[in-house]
């Protein structure tokens, strides 16, 4: 079953959205012509197949890329009329597989998420150290935060740079399949903190390349294939053995985790 | 959690002032050397005596204070200019390219200046001051050039390459600069010296024409730290820090030529100052750009002026080229650099 992407009341209270998005990298159609939605305080995560152009979509989103037609609007307002600096203070990105230089210490690279809030007139003050010391406690890092990024396990790194992002204190963070080289234990502690940004109030999306952990972990599912959108809703509502098959070419059984509600891949096996 | 020590103020901050101050120490007392040692017949203990006479206002061997202010007072101003810009290029070509071994002198943006000059020079220019902006613009041209061929496919991914690129560049136009010489003889005398690198001779109008550039560029590296900083944890991540990826390369690249510019202007082409202070500043300042900066004025300043004064006394009564001197001491640190397993993580 799936459910219209555009249904009216979602997109009313949606802090990011964008109308018939078209990007291309050169003459290949990337999206092509995609609307989409995502509902505020919650956790959407993308899903699709390799070269769906779900991390494209994610770059759009925060203006790297430029977008050949549509519109894409925070808070109502065109990304495009919003300054540099306004932008970074109103949706944080985290790229995938980012490297810091050698040396830098949690607590330093937390302090760059409050460049955005600079300028030559406001150089760092009280309250950018408030602020860093607030994410360094969200993100569990105050025991490391004199620690260099390198000598920290993937977990621990990973959730430096999103803390990075959280002092950047913008409504809409978005992620960049943050749980990529992340074993089980340590993809689970970027995803609970995911869950408690959410619960405090900000809107995240994020890539994810597994689709399990996006049905545990997402408020909103967004699927794409091809660089369209396939289906969009919560995923115990549109994640069906007809969707799975449509996005990876796999058959499944699908079951209801007792524990969450959520859909259960179990089974996965080659379509015939 | 409010009576928490805060973490967030950091003690490497300390660390680096306190690095800072005592540098610029150093720096001083090289300042002195230079002004108490030098080539001719007027030691070290005469040119004590007349300096504290000049400071208290008493009477002065006419002599004595001629070598002092007219010939040791502006090669001072100017090793500590030249050697502070030099390092300051470096470390800005170092961020920007990622590359530990990008140096001006290596990689073609010396050799830009020194060929500008000589071209001019060659074509009838002879007025200092016409020189500097000369330089500036040869400068720039040959940082454009090297980084359009570390652009080229896989070059920018490797530290080694860069300096290979360029090589081949520097190799190309220290050539052509030979050969401009060749066909020029009022030329080649002018510029022979000039070549190696060298501070002697030089009048106190040579400093006041450096001072627009290097001010214009000091203001805008202070503009252009802190995006700079940001560009080290990625393009895409500086760019969501709210920063202009594109055009603070470019304002790097400007401000380099007229670093780089400037000083070849003045002095010539000085190889290996921007390779090793930024070295030595990164090794006390750590992974921030900012710290780095502030470290390379003093440590660059002192290096040059320090290399400056044994090159006067090694071969009295004359004298050793600086940039025969500076060779001398950078490359062993290039080698280093190069052998050090941390290369490619700048």
């Amino acid at each position: 079953m799936t459910v219209p992407f555009d249904a009216p009341p979602l997109s009313l209270t949606s802090p990011l959205q964008a109308e018939k998005l078209c990007v291309t990298y050169g003459r290949r159609p990337v999206l092509s012509g995609l609307d989409i939605a995502f509902p505020r305080d919650q956790v959407t995560a993308i899903v699709g197949p390799n070269g769906c152009g779900k991390s494209t979509l994610l770059s759009a989103l925060a203006r790297l890329h430029t977008p050949q037609a549509g519109r894409i609007a925070l808070e109502g307002r065109d990304i495009r009329s919003y300054g540099a600096r306004e932008l970074a203070r109103a949706l944080a990105l985290l790229p995938q597989s980012v490297t810091a230089p050698e040396g830098l210490t949690a607590a330093e690279l937390i302090r760059f998420g409050r460049q955005p809030h600079q300028s030559w007139l406001r150089q760092w003050s009280a309250e950018d150290g408030a602020v860093v010391d607030a994410a360094l406690a969200a993100a569990d890092l105050q025991a490391l935060a004199h620690r260099p990024l390198e000598a920290m396990s993937g977990g621990q790194r990973q959730r430096a740079w999103i803390a990075m992002a959280i002092a950047q204190q913008t409504p809409v963070l978005l992620l960049d399949e943050p749980t990529t080289a992340l074993d089980l234990g340590h993809a689970i502690e970027v995803f609970e903190l995911v869950r408690d940004l959410a619960a405090e109030g900000k809107t995240v999306v994020m890539v994810l390349h597994d689709l399990g952990n996006a049905c545990r972990y997402a408020d909103h599912l967004v699927a794409m294939r091809d660089g369209c959108v396939v289906a969009a809703g919560p995923p115990s509502e549109i994640v069906s053995r007809e969707l799975v098959r449509e996005l990876y070419g796999v058959d499944c059984t699908l079951v209801t985790d007792t524990d969450t509600g959520a859909p259960l891949l179990a089974n996965v096996r080659r379509a015939r | 959690m409010s009576e928490r020590p805060r973490i967030a103020t950091d003690t490497r901050e300390r660390r680096v002032g306190l690095w800072f101050g005592l540098l610029c120490g150093v720096t001083l007392i090289v300042c002195t050397a230079s002004l108490l040692f030098g080539a001719g017949a007027i030691g070290p203990a005469q040119s004590l005596d007349t300096l504290l006479r000049a400071l208290t206002g008493r009477m002065t061997d006419d002599n004595a204070w001629f070598a002092i202010e007219s010939l040791r007072a502006p090669r001072t101003a100017i090793g500590v200019l030249v050697g502070a810009a030099l390092a300051v290029a470096g470390a800005l070509l170092q961020a920007v390219t990622r590359n530990p071994l990008a140096e001006p002198g290596l990689l073609g943006v010396s050799g830009g200046a020194t060929f500008a000059v000589a071209i001019a020079i060659a074509l009838g220019a002879d007025a200092a001051t016409l020189r500097v902006p000369v330089a500036q613009f040869g400068a720039l041209a040959g940082c454009l050039a090297v980084l359009a061929a570390s652009r080229v496919r896989g070059a920018g991914e490797d530290p080694v390459r860069l300096v290979l690129a360029g090589a081949v560049l520097s190799g190309l136009l220290y050539a052509l600069t030979s050969l401009v010489l060749l066909f020029d003889e009022r030329t080649a005398d002018e510029i022979r010296f000039w070549v190696v690198g060298s501070f002697a001779g030089r009048r106190p109008a040579d400093v006041i024409a450096l001072l627009p550039g290097l001010g214009v560029a000091g203001l805008m590296v202070i503009g252009i730290a802190r995006p700079l900083a940001a560009l080290a944890l990625g393009e895409h991540v500086a760019s969501g820090l709210g920063h202009r990826p594109r055009l603070v390369r470019l304002l790097v690249v400007v401000a380099v030529a007229l670093l780089v510019g400037s000083a070849t202007a003045i002095a010539g082409p000085i190889a290996f100052i921007g390779l090793v202070a930024p070295f030595v500043a990164r090794a006390l300042a750590g992974p921030d750009v900012r710290a780095t900066l502030w470290l390379c004025l003093p440590i660059g300043a002192a290096l040059t002026l320090g290399a400056d004064v044994v090159s006067r006394l090694v071969v009295r009564p004359s004298e050793l080229p600086l940039g025969v001197l500076t060779a001398l001491i950078g490359a062993p640190v290039l080698v280093a650099v190069v052998r050090s397993r941390r290369l490619p993580t700048l």
